[in-house]
């Protein structure tokens, strides 16, 4: 079998914003200290006359970013998504969102599989946060092919942008001929009338492996991989919960808020469907990312066992 | 402009907080008045701004970081001509443009959104460095209140925008004194202001927020210092030019009762007859 090739969607997004500096000048980058983390330093030392080291003061961050933005620049600010999103909350709502300025948040280190670090580094709350805010687009790419198309077409969306990075090594899901990235659209990656599966993020690449386990045992699910959180593709939703009748969403951060809240949001509105949301309830602790995720049922083996007992009930 | 100019319109100024305040039954204007004869300056003399070309991508731009002092800066840019001084009587009112802090895409003259304490300064520090990036002759102009940096990111901002060198960006602190819950020194003393900022690698000036000689000679001087982002701290009287307010802490968010008003455009008018008469 030949060997799949992984790479973090935030080694993805340093060399997409690196050649879209070359593209359009007014992009300018912000990090708070952690640039070889965010992959920043690839753009950083290409144009380091538009890179702006704020050290370790993100709220400082976000707000500067805002006068850039409000000064005609596109500002593409990086940390880790606890501190990003977490520390600099206010100023992303009051600086950025409130005024719509075009800045465009990318955050790596999302979710349990940051690892060692722990529960203090996991950031958790990052897509609710976001995604409850008018003016705010979220995308959570899935993987490398993925986290590039969304980071370009961040720059031509005129506004706020928050994209969800990983810091795992990522199996590159999307590298074949007919892909096509389609902002504020689903993808149905698999086929099937028993099930939904509703995921984003590293879980889409989980969700599929679970797919195969399950087909073998004679489920058929929809697998829907979901990378623009907001505007949610409504329809790809409500079609395939109209047929299945039961929908299970899966994503690596708290269980409320998220994408399960979304999609539940969703459903509840326009075609009550049973949902079962699969994420965290608790804060994360350290581990390493392929222990965290098998523990909180994010990998194949786990969203194998959550579906085959949602869909028992 | 001559000092008596300059004087008169702040006072016209002055009558827009209170009128404004009054008419909204709500407001800021013990803050806004301490600060009005800064802005009156910035507005009529200091900066390079067009209000036929608001804009004019090589204006001068202003952020009042201390935003609960809209009325002033909503004053103000009546006065310079950007709207109808009749808008101000629409301070805070359901649909009004003229928001209860300052709201960037309603109105012609409002470079930043602010209100939230500390934020605006940051913004500056981030309008001063796209100047620099584009190497514009544009400069950028804030007003910070004392009680306001006492927020963390006042000083996130003082050393980014002094490890950049930005002497296109002048802060400006209302130093009345007063903030919400009393005295700064009760709350939560940030002083020594200037000594603060030039441990943070700021040019430091003090002056008298009131007098326009020293106004003028701090921004000119402010315009000579070749490395470094340039701090005005300006002792100011809260509620400066009426009688009951002055370095009263009830006025920092509470508008007048109608007698209160006439005595206040009272105090003023007189004030604006006294200049007159020069």
């Amino acid at each position: 079998m030949p060997q799949i090739k992984k790479i973090a969607t935030r080694q993805s997004y340093g060399e997409v914003l690196a050649e879209l500096g070359e593209e359009n000048k007014n992009i300018v980058v912000l990090d708070a200290d952690l640039s070889g983390s965010t992959k920043t330093s690839i753009f950083a030392k290409k144009f380091p006359d538009r890179f702006i080291n704020c050290g370790i003061a993100e709220g400082n961050m976000a707000a500067v970013a805002a006068g850039l933005a409000a000064a005609g620049k596109i500002p593409f600010m990086s940390s880790f998504a606890m501190f990003a999103v977490g520390r600099a909350f206010e100023q992303i709502r009051n600086s950025i969102c409130l005024p719509g300025l075009n800045v465009k948040i990318c955050a790596s280190h999302a979710g349990v599989s940051v690892g060692a670090d722990g529960g203090s580094h996991q950031c958790l709350e990052d897509i609710a946060l976001m995604r409850m805010m008018p003016n705010m687009v979220v995308m959570s790419p899935s993987d490398d092919v993925e986290a590039r198309a969304a980071v370009r077409k961040a720059v031509e969306i005129d506004g706020p942008v928050y994209i969800r990075l990983g810091r795992l090594a990522v199996p590159v899901i999307n590298d074949y001929p007919e892909y096509k990235f389609e902002f504020g659209k689903g993808q149905l990656l698999r086929s099937g009338s028993d099930v939904t599966i509703v995921t984003t993020g590293l879980c889409v690449d989980s969700a599929l492996k679970a797919d195969v386990m399950l087909r073998a045992a004679g489920v058929k699910a929809d697998v829907i991989n979901i990378c623009t959180i907001k505007p949610l593709d409504e329809e790809i939703i409500l079609r395939s919960a109209a047929k299945t009748g039961k929908v299970l969403v899966v994503e690596e951060g708290f269980a409320v808020g998220g994408l399960g809240s979304a999609v539940t949001e969703l459903l509840c509105d326009k075609l009550p469907t049973r949902v079962k949301r699969v994420g965290l309830s608790t804060f994360g602790e350290s581990g390493e990312a392929d222990e965290l995720l098998a523990f909180y049922h994010l990998d194949a083996d786990g969203i194998f066992a959550e579906t085959i007992e949602f869909i028992k009930k | 402009m001559n000092n008596l100019q300059l004087q008169i319109h702040a006072n016209d100024v002055r009558k827009g907080v209170i009128t404004s305040t009054n008419e909204a039954g709500s407001g800021h204007p013990g803050g806004s008045l301490s600060c009005t004869d800064i802005l009156t300056y910035l507005y009529f003399e200091e900066m390079n701004v067009d209000p036929e070309n608001p804009k004019d991508p090589q204006r001068d731009r202003f952020v009042l970081s201390k935003g609960h002092a809209a009325p002033a800066l909503y004053s103000v840019l009546a006065q310079r001509g950007y709207f109808s001084v009749d808008l101000l009587k629409t301070l805070r009112k359901f649909h009004s443009d003229l928001q209860g802090h300052p709201s960037m895409h309603h109105l012609p003259g409002l470079e930043m959104s602010t209100g939230s304490l500390g934020q605006g300064f940051s913004a500056a520090v981030g309008m001063a460095l796209a100047a620099k990036m584009d190497k514009a002759d544009w400069r950028v102009y804030t007003i910070l209140g004392d009680g306001e940096i006492e927020e963390g990111e006042v000083w996130e901002a003082a050393m980014l925008a002094a490890n950049h060198g930005l002497n296109n960006l002048v802060a400006l602190v209302d130093n009345n004194n007063l903030q919400i819950d009393g005295a700064i020194t009760d709350v939560n003393s940030p002083y020594p202001i200037d000594e603060k900022f030039k441990a943070f690698r700021w040019h430091v000036i003090n002056i008298d927020g009131h007098d326009f000689d020293k106004i003028r000679a701090a921004y000119q001087e402010a315009r000579e210092v070749k490395d470094r982002p340039v701090c005005i701290v300006a002792k100011t009287v809260k509620g400066k030019g009426v009688s009951f307010m002055e370095n009263q802490v009830g006025w920092h968010g509470k508008s007048t009762n109608a007698e209160e008003y006439k005595v206040a455009m009272q105090d003023l008018e007189r004030i604006g007859e006294e200049l007159c008469r020069r």
